[in-house]
């Protein structure tokens, strides 16, 4: 039925702004900038992966409401608006001393996790971006963990 | 932005240090000045923010973190308590249990392991009043 994920939105409250960050300091580039009149159509795309674009949407009329859209931004300041991307890497602890050194904000700093090693920062607007660097492989169930599990009457 | 928005990222910022510094001693001065306001004007503006106080938010958090913690075999629960914060082990063990129902050993022989990005469990897992 499906092929691929081709596009999906992240509210930014400032275009502008949000290019400085995502292609500025994330490395991202532009792949679509247009001018429709009654919207800018502005997507980006990592260089290694030019499939999947993220397109950068401004919540306001005549989409949404003056009210409405006010929501959306306080939604989106308030962190609320859940994870914009999960951003795989090959060095997580790499990338996060490169976009320190740019003053990009971390809430999380490189943790191993069982499925690798992942860090968290915010856009300048407040949405949430991961950062994982994958596990070579799977997270391994040990003999442990299967005896903590086993109920005690068995 | 609007300065309502721009306060809301500010407390979010405070937000997230809490998330990120739980098991340091933050307190309401430390946190109030990450958002750049007095500390009664902070408290308030963060409940009427997210609903709940930033003491409550933090006490949550290390709850959180402590049951992440309490999933692996491999600490002591006497461990896990300085992990996330708590200089005493009475009062950690205490909170716990009125936040969670179950003593920190009771929950760490009925847990798993939650196979999401940590984020997710940070935002799910969290006892809150709002579930």
């Amino acid at each position: 039925m499906f092929t691929r994920i081709s596009i999906h939105s992240v509210t930014v409250l400032d275009q502008q702004e949000a290019l400085d960050f995502y292609v500025g300091k994330l490395g991202f580039e532009v792949v679509s900038d247009v001018d429709m009149g009654f919207m800018r159509w502005l997507t980006i795309a990592l260089p290694s992966d030019p499939e999947r674009q993220l397109l950068l949407e401004v919540p306001g009329p005549p989409s949404l409401s003056e009210a409405v859209a006010a929501q959306v931004r306080d939604l989106v300041t308030k962190g609320a608006m859940g994870v914009a991307a999960i951003l795989t890497t090959d060095d997580c602890q790499q990338t996060y001393e490169t976009l320190s050194a740019m003053g990009v904000e971390f809430t999380e700093v490189p943790t191993r996790q069982p499925y690798g090693i992942d860090c968290a920062l915010r856009d300048p607007f407040g949405n949430h971006i991961r950062i994982t660097q994958l596990a070579a492989q799977p997270a391994e169930i040990t003999e442990a963990d299967i005896a903590r599990w086993r109920p005690e009457a068995e | 932005m609007s300065p309502q928005e721009h306060q809301n990222r500010r407390l979010l910022r405070a937000r997230d240090a809490m998330d990120r510094d739980f098991a340091r001693p933050l307190d309401v001065a430390a946190l109030a000045g990450i958002a750049l306001m007095s500390p009664t004007h902070f408290t308030r503006s963060f409940r009427s923010t997210f609903g709940e106080t930033p003491h409550r938010y933090l006490q949550r958090r290390r709850i959180e973190r402590a049951m992440a913690l309490l999933r692996s075999p491999s600490v002591t629960v006497t461990e896990v308590a300085g992990q996330v914060g708590f200089g005493s082990l009475g009062t950690f063990s205490r909170t716990f249990r009125a936040i969670v129902g179950v003593s920190p050993t009771e929950y760490r022989t009925s847990a798993r392991p939650l196979g999401v990005p940590v984020c997710f469990v940070k935002a799910w897992a969290r006892p809150s009043r709002f579930g």
